[in-house]
C-alpha cells in the first residue's frame, strides 16, 4: 500500500516536472496536434473521392452523401457532369493532396519546434540548476553519473517528446477516423477488419517488452567490448611490456564472439517477429479482401466502397503495428525523467534572508570555527585568528590537515553551521553576506586549477568581461605567463586543450593566477597554487603581488618557507588545530614544526648530504 | 568532440577494399539477396491478387475459385514470411559477423603498432575506428544492401507489372519518378550536412555539461554562473535551430513523397478513370502501385547516400589496417622466433639481462629535437639504474629504447651482447616487467590482474608476491579477497592499493629487466612506507631502470642519469654527483626539502 502511494507520488513529481519544461511550447504542441488531426482527415478524403469517381461519377450509382458533400458536388455540376469531366475529380485529389501536404509539413515542423523548445528548456534549466547547487552536492555526486543523466537521459526524453508523444496521438486519431469512415461504409466489414487488431497490438506489446531484455544484454556487452578496447589502448605499455598481445587478442576475441552470439540469437527472435507480423497483417488483409468481395457480390457494398475500404485498411495496418513499440519506448522515458527529477529536486544554494553586500575590505576573523563534512570526522577544531585588512597571511600544514577546508569555509563553498563558530569580514558574519558578492570579492587560486575549453585570453578574462587586451597581457605578465604564451604559434588565441598544445601544470597555475589578478579582488587566496612553478618564478610572482596589491588581503598556503616568510602572520595547522602562530622571525625562534622546516629548507641540516 | 567528416571518393565506392571481409560470407550474402528478391515477389503480387478479386469475384459475381484464391493469397504471405525470416536473420548475422571480423582484425593489428602511432593518435580517435567505423560498415553491407534489394526489386517488379497490364497508363504515371528521385537526392544532400551540424553542436553541449559539472567549484568561485549559462544557452539555441532545419527537410521529403503519390493517383483518375467502369481490378491495381511506389524510391535514395557517406568509414578503417609499425621484426627473426601472437619459444635463448647502449642517437619519429646524441652506457645484469629530473624532461626515452618501444635513430641497443633487432620484440618483452606511475589495472578480478604477466603462476607464488609487497592488508579488506572485481581500470581500489597490486604483478612475472616509473602522487604515510619496501623487494635480482622521485630509491641506485630539457646532462653515482654540485645536487636538495617538509608536517 505504502509502496503504491510512493509510486504515485513519483509519477506525480515526474509529470509536474514535464509540465514545467513544457512551458513555452504548449501552443506549438497544440498546433502540431491540430495539424496532425487535419492530416489524418485529408488522408481519409482521398479514397472517398476515388470511391465517388468509381461509384457515382463513372458507375452512375445514385449518391447518398452528407448534405455539405452533395452541395459541393452540385456546385461542380453534379456527378453526371463530373463523370464526363473526370479531370475535375483528379484536380480535386490534387487539391486535397496539397492541403494534406501542407498540414503534414506544418505538423512536422511545429512538432519539432515544440519538442526542441522543450528540450532546450530542459537542458537550460538543468544546467542552471546544476550550477546553482551547493558545492557539497557536487562533492557527493559522481561526475560521470550526473553527466550521463544530462546527456543520455535527456536524449531519451528528447526522443519521447519529439517522436512518441505526438505519434501516439497521431496513431489514435488515424485509427479513430479510419474506423468511423469504415463504419459509415460497412459495419460488418469494419468489424472483420478490426478483429485481428488486438492480436497484432498485443503481440507487439508482449514482444517488445520481452525483447527489451535482449537489447539490454547486447548493449551491456557492447559496452564491455568497447571498454576492452579503451583499456587496451590506454594500457598499451603494460600490454607490451608483459608480452600479453596474444592474451589481449584472445580475451577480446572471446568477448567479441560472445557479443556476436547474443546478437545472432536476438536476430532470430526479431526476424521471427517481423515476419510473423507480416503474415498476420497478410491474413488481416485477406479477410478484408475475401469478405469485402462476397459483400460486393451480395450487393451489400459497391465496388467503389470496396476499393476505398482496401485503401483505408492499408493506411491502418502500419500505425497499428507501431503502437506496441511506441508504448514500450514510452516506459523508458518514465525512468529517464525520474533520474532528471532527482537532480532538479536537490535544493539550490540560497542566501539567508536579509543578506546584503557590505564592503569586504575589513579584517578577516575566524572565531572558534569547528567543522566536519557530512558523516565525517571533525576536520577543524576551534580555530580562531584575526587577519588585519591589507595584510598577508601564510598557512602551512600537511596533507589533509584542514587548510583547504578553512578556505572553502571562507569562500562559503561549504556552509559553517550556526553552532560551529563564525567567520567575519569587517565585523560582518559571512553568513549575512550574499554568497555571489562574497565570492566576487575573493580571488581564489586552487592547487589544481580548472581552465575552460576556450582560448587562453578568454580564460584569463573570463571573470572580467570588460578587460581589454592590454589588461589581459599585463595580468599575464605579472603571473609570469606571457613569455610561455607568446611562444605558442597562436599566442593568446591558443585554445586550451587543443590537440598538440597542452599547458603544463605550472602554466595552468599561472593562467589561473592571471585570471585572479585581473579581477582585482580585495581578498586573494593562493591555495598551494605555486607548487608546480619553480622557485624563481615563484619569487617573481610574489614580488609582483606585493607591488601591485598593497591594499589587498592575501592568504598564501604553501610548504615553502621562502613563500611564507614575508607574510605578516603565519599559521601552522596541525590536525585541524592552530599549533603555532606568529611572524617568520618569531616562529624561527620557537621550537616547533616551523623551525624544523625552516632548517630543512635553508640547508641548515647536514643529513641531506 | 566529433571529428569533421570529410567527403571521400573512392574507386568502386571503396567496396574492393572490403572484399577480404565480404568474401568470407559470399554464400550468405548471395542467399540473403536471393531470398530478399523472392520475398519481394509477394509484395508486388498482392495488388495483382486484389485485381483478380475485383475482376473475377465482384465483376462476375461468383465465388467459385475462392478456395484456390485463399490458398494462393495465404500461401504467398507465408512464403514471403519464410523468405523474410531467413533473409532478415541472415542480414543481422552478416552485420554482426562483419563487425566481429573487422574488430578482431583491427584489434590484432593495434597490438603490433608501435608507440609512435599511439602518441600521434588519441585514444578516442583509435577507439572510434575500432568500434564505430566497423559498426557503420557492418550495417552498410547487410541492412543497406538488403533494403536496396527490397526496394529496388519492388520498384522494378511493380513497374514491370504496370507496363504489362497497361503500357500507356503506366508510362504516363512513371513520368513522375525521375523528377521525384532528383528532388530526393537534392534533399538528401542537405540532410547529411544539417545532421552533421546537429551532431557537432550536440557534442559541444555534452562538453559544456562536462565543463559545467567538473568546473562547478571554479565557476562558483569566479561567480561566472551567468556568463557560462549564457554561453550554454547559445548552443542549445543553435541546436534547436538546426534541428528545426532538419525537420523542415524531413518534412519536405515526406511532402514530396505524399504529393507524388497523389499526383500519380490524379493522373490515374484523369487518364485511366474510364477503365474503372470496365476493369475495376486494373484500376485498383494501379491505385495500389501509385501509392506504393514513392516510399521505396525514397529508401533507395537513402541507401545510395549511405553508400556515399560510407566511403569515409571504409577509408579510415582500411587506413588503420595499412598503417605499418615503425618497430618491426625482420622476416628472418620472425621465422626463427615467431611473431607477437605465435611465438616459437623453443628457439628463444634465455635472457640474462645485460643491456648496453652503443653510440645511440635518438629522436622521436614525430619530434624535432634529438633526445640522445652518441650516447653509450653499459648496464650489466643486476644494475639498478635511476633516471632523475624535472617532470616532463623526457626521462622515459631511455626506458622506451631499452624496451624497444622505439628504435634508436642511429647506434645500437644490445641485449645480452646482441643487437635487440636480432631477436623478436616478444622475446625481449617476455623478459621485461613494467610498473607505471599511474598503475594501469585491467577490469577483472585481483587475481586476473596478478596473473597478467604470468598466467601459470601457482597459488603459493601469488601469496608470496603479495607478501613481498605487503599487500595482504589490501586483499584482506576486499570482500571476496583475490576474486574481487577491481572495476573498470581498477577504479574500486585506491591509487596506493593499485600501485601495490601492480608491484605484485611485476614480481609474479619475474622479469629479468624491470622498468619502474615511480609515482609522485601523495599517498598516506603508511601506504608510502609499504610502497617503499615494495620497490626494494621488486628490484632485487634484476636489471632495473627506475624513473625515480624518492630519495631512498635514488640514493640506493648503482648509477644515476640526470635529465634536463630532454637531454642527459650528468651521470654517475650518488656520491660523485653530489660532489659535483651541479644539476643533480640542486635537484636532490630540493627533493630532500620537499620530502623532509612533508615528513615533518604529516607527523
Amino acid at each position: 500500500m505504502k509502496e503504491k502511494q510512493q509510486k504515485k507520488q513519483i509519477h506525480k513529481r515526474n509529470r509536474a516536472l514535464l509540465f514545467r519544461f513544457l512551458k513555452g511550447s504548449k501552443a506549438l504542441y497544440l498546433v502540431s496536434i491540430l495539424s496532425a488531426g487535419f492530416t489524418a482527415l485529408a488522408d481519409m478524403a482521398e479514397p472517398q473521392v476515388i470511391r465517388m469517381a468509381i461509384d457515382n461519377a463513372l458507375g452512375g450509382i445514385e449518391a447518398h452523401y452528407a448534405k455539405p458533400v452533395m452541395a459541393v458536388v452540385d456546385a461542380l455540376g453534379g456527378f453526371a457532369y463530373l463523370g464526363r469531366h473526370i479531370w475535375i475529380m483528379a484536380a480535386a485529389i490534387l487539391i486535397i493532396a496539397l492541403l494534406r501536404v501542407f498540414s503534414q509539413y506544418t505538423f512536422r515542423v511545429s512538432n519539432t519546434m515544440a519538442s526542441e523548445t522543450l528540450v532546450k528548456t530542459m537542458r537550460d534549466q538543468l544546467f542552471s540548476h546544476i550550477e546553482r547547487l551547493p558545492y557539497a552536492w557536487h562533492m557527493k555526486n559522481h561526475t560521470g553519473d550526473i553527466i550521463q543523466r544530462c546527456t543520455s537521459d535527456v536524449d531519451t526524453l528528447r526522443n519521447f517528446v519529439s517522436e512518441q508523444l505526438t505519434s501516439v496521438f497521431r496513431i489514435v486519431v488515424l485509427v479513430v477516423l479510419t474506423l468511423s469512415f469504415m463504419l459509415a461504409m460497412n459495419l460488418r466489414l469494419t468489424l472483420i477488419s478490426f478483429l485481428p487488431m488486438p492480436v497484432i497490438i498485443g503481440y507487439s506489446l508482449v514482444f517488445h517488452r520481452k525483447v527489451g531484455e535482449g537489447f539490454l544484454a547486447c548493449d551491456e556487452n557492447e559496452g564491455k567490448l568497447s571498454d576492452m578496447v579503451q583499456e587496451n589502448l590506454t594500457g598499451m605499455r603494460v600490454v607490451r611490456a608483459f608480452a600479453a598481445e596474444r592474451r589481449e587478442k584472445d580475451r577480446f576475441e572471446a568477448q567479441n564472439a560472445y557479443y556476436t552470439g547474443l546478437w545472432v540469437k536476438l536476430a532470430k527472435v526479431l526476424s521471427l517477429y517481423w515476419s510473423s507480423q507480416d503474415v498476420l497483417s497478410g491474413v488481416q488483409g485477406l479477410l478484408v479482401v475475401v469478405f469485402g468481395a462476397s459483400f460486393c457480390i451480395r450487393g451489400e457494398m459497391t465496388s467503389g466502397e470496396y476499393v476505398a475500404f482496401l485503401a483505408y485498411n492499408t493506411m491502418l495496418i502500419w500505425p497499428v503495428r507501431m503502437l506496441g513499440r511506441m508504448i514500450t519506448e514510452m516506459s523508458k522515458a518514465g525512468v529517464s525523467i525520474g533520474r532528471i527529477a532527482e537532480i532538479m529536486e536537490a535544493p539550490e544554494e540560497t542566501d539567508s534572508p536579509g543578506a546584503f553586500e557590505p564592503p569586504l575590505d575589513g579584517d578577516i576573523c575566524f572565531e572558534h570555527v569547528s567543522f566536519a563534512y557530512e558523516n565525517g570526522p571533525e576536520i577543524l577544531h576551534d580555530v580562531s585568528f584575526t587577519m588585519k585588512a591589507g595584510s598577508t597571511l601564510g598557512i602551512i600544514a600537511g596533507t589533509g590537515m584542514g587548510k583547504s577546508t578553512l578556505m572553502l569555509l571562507l569562500d562559503r563553498m561549504m556552509d559553517l553551521p550556526e553552532e560551529n563558530g563564525r567567520i567575519t569580514i569587517g565585523g560582518v558574519d559571512i553568513r549575512q553576506i550574499k554568497s555571489a558578492w562574497l565570492r566576487k570579492n575573493i580571488g581564489f587560486v586552487m592547487q589544481e586549477p580548472f581552465l575552460f575549453s576556450r582560448t587562453i585570453a578568454e580564460n584569463i578574462a573570463i571573470a572580467s568581461p570588460s578587460a581589454g587586451q592590454d589588461e589581459v597581457r599585463s595580468a599575464s605578465r605579472a603571473a609570469c605567463l606571457d613569455e610561455a604564451v607568446s611562444a605558442f604559434s597562436k599566442g593568446y588565441d591558443t585554445f586550451v586543450g587543443e590537440r598538440g598544445v597542452t599547458l603544463s601544470g605550472g602554466q595552468k597555475q599561472r593562467a589561473a593566477i592571471a585570471r585572479t589578478l585581473l579581477s582585482h579582488t580585495p581578498i586573494m587566496i593562493f591555495d598551494d597554487s605555486l607548487s608546480a612553478v619553480d622557485t624563481e618564478t615563484d619569487a617573481k610572482i610574489r614580488a609582483e603581488l606585493e607591488s601591485r596589491f598593497g591594499t589587498a588581503s592575501i592568504i598564501l598556503i604553501s610548504h615553502r618557507i621562502t613563500t611564507l616568510s614575508r607574510a605578516d602572520q603565519i599559521l601552522v595547522l596541525d590536525n585541524g588545530r592552530i599549533s603555532q602562530q606568529g611572524t617568520h622571525e618569531e616562529l624561527i625562534h620557537q621550537k616547533g614544526v616551523y623551525r624544523d622546516i625552516y632548517e630543512i629548507q635553508s640547508g641548515l641540516r647536514e643529513e641531506a648530504v | 568532440m566529433e571529428e569533421k567528416q570529410p567527403t571521400v571518393h573512392l574507386r568502386f565506392f571503396g567496396i574492393d577494399r572490403m572484399l577480404p571481409f565480404l568474401s568470407r560470407y559470399k554464400k550468405e550474402l548471395l542467399l540473403m539477396v536471393l531470398l530478399a528478391l523472392a520475398g519481394t515477389v509477394t509484395d508486388v503480387c498482392v495488388p495483382v491478387l486484389q485485381r483478380y478479386a475485383l475482376n473475377h469475384f465482384i465483376a462476375l459475381k461468383t465465388l467459385d475459385t475462392l478456395p484456390v484464391f485463399i490458398l494462393l493469397y495465404l500461401g504467398s504471405f507465408v512464403f514471403a514470411g519464410v523468405m523474410n525470416y531467413i533473409s532478415c536473420t541472415l542480414a543481422t548475422e552478416i552485420e554482426v559477423w562483419l563487425d566481429r571480423d573487422m574488430r578482431n582484425k583491427a584489434f590484432e593489428h593495434l597490438q603490433t603498432l608501435s608507440f609512435s602511432y599511439f602518441n600521434q593518435n588519441s585514444v578516442g580517435y583509435i577507439h572510434a575506428r575500432v568500434m564505430s567505423d566497423t559498426a557503420k560498415l557492418g550495417t552498410l553491407f547487410s541492412w543497406s544492401l538488403i533494403e536496396g534489394v527490397w526496394h529496388g526489386a519492388y520498384l522494378v517488379g511493380a513497374v514491370a507489372v504496370m507496363l504489362v497490364i497497361n503500357l500507356k497508363l503506366a508510362l504516363l504515371m512513371l513520368l513522375i519518378l525521375p523528377v521525384v528521385a532528383l528532388l530526393f537526392s537534392f534533399f538528401q544532400k542537405r540532410m547529411i550536412k544539417v545532421n552533421r551540424q546537429v551532431r557537432e553542436i550536440n557534442s559541444r553541449i555534452t562538453g559544456n555539461f562536462n565543463e559545467g559539472i567538473t568546473g562547478a567549484r571554479t565557476i562558483k568561485s569566479l561567480v561566472i554562473e551567468e556568463k557560462i549559462e549564457e554561453d550554454f544557452r547559445k548552443d542549445t539555441a543553435a541546436i534547436r535551430k538546426k534541428s528545426v532545419g532538419s525537420a523542415r527537410l524531413r518534412g519536405l521529403f515526406a511532402a514530396t513523397t505524399a504529393f507524388a503519390s497523389s499526383l500519380a493517383l490524379a493522373i490515374l483518375l484523369w487518364r485511366g478513370g474510364v477503365i474503372a467502369e470496365s476493369d475495376i481490378g486494373t484500376f485498383s491495381l494501379f491505385m495500389s502501385y501509385a501509392q506504393g511506389l514513392m516510399e521505396p524510391l525514397r529508401w533507395l535514395v537513402d541507401v545510395i547516400s549511405d553508400l556515399i557517406t560510407g566511403q569515409v568509414n571504409i577509408e579510415r578503417y582500411t587506413r588503420l589496417l595499412s598503417t605499418q609499425s615503425d618497430v618491426r621484426d625482420t622476416e628472418e627473426v620472425i621465422s626463427r622466433y615467431g611473431d607477437s601472437f605465435s611465438p616459437i619459444r623453443e628457439n628463444w635463448e634465455p635472457v640474462r639481462g645485460d643491456i648496453e647502449l652503443q653510440d645511440v642517437s635518438f629522436r622521436y619519429p614525430d619530434g624535432e629535437e634529438t633526445v640522445l646524441e652518441h650516447f653509450s652506457l653499459k648496464i650489466p645484469f643486476g644494475t639498478n639504474l635511476a633516471i632523475v629530473g624535472q617532470t616532463g624532461a623526457g626521462k622515459s626515452s631511455l626506458a622506451n629504447l631499452i624496451c624497444r618501444f622505439y628504435e634508436p635513430t642511429s647506434g645500437r641497443v644490445l641485449i645480452d651482447g646482441r643487437d635487440a633487432r636480432e631477436r623478436s620484440q616478444l622475446w625481449l618483452h617476455s623478459a621485461i616487467g613494467c610498473v607505471l606511475q599511474t598503475p594501469h589495472l585491467f577490469s577483472g578480478t585481483v587475481r586476473d590482474n596478478l596473473l597478467y604477466g604470468n598466467p601459470n603462476a601457482t597459488e603459493a607464488q601469488i601469496q608470496q608476491a603479495i607478501r613481498m609487497v605487503s599487500a595482504e592488508g589490501v586483499i584482506a579488506r576486499l570482500e571476496k579477497g583475490l576474486d574481487t572485481d577491481v572495476g573498470e581500470g581498477g577504479d574500486l581500489l585506491s591509487t596506493g592499493e593499485k600501485q601495490l597490486i601492480s608491484f605484485a604483478r611485476a614480481i609474479l612475472a619475474d622479469p629479468k629487466i624491470l622498468i619502474l616509473d615511480e609515482a609522485t602522487a601523495s599517498v598516506d604515510t603508511i601506504t608510502e612506507q609499504k610502497i617503499q619496501s615494495a620497490i626494494e623487494a621488486v628490484i632485487q635480482n634484476r636489471t632495473s631502470v627506475v624513473i625515480a622521485h624518492r630519495l631512498s630509491t635514488i640514493r640506493n641506485a648503482d648509477w644515476i642519469l640526470v635529465v634536463e630539457n630532454g637531454k642527459i646532462c650528468e651521470q654517475g653515482t650518488h656520491t660523485e654527483l653530489m660532489a659535483k654540485r651541479g644539476v643533480y645536487y640542486r635537484y636532490y636538495i630540493r627533493q630532500y626539502e620537499d620530502e623532509a617538509t612533508g615528513a615533518v608536517l604529516n607527523g
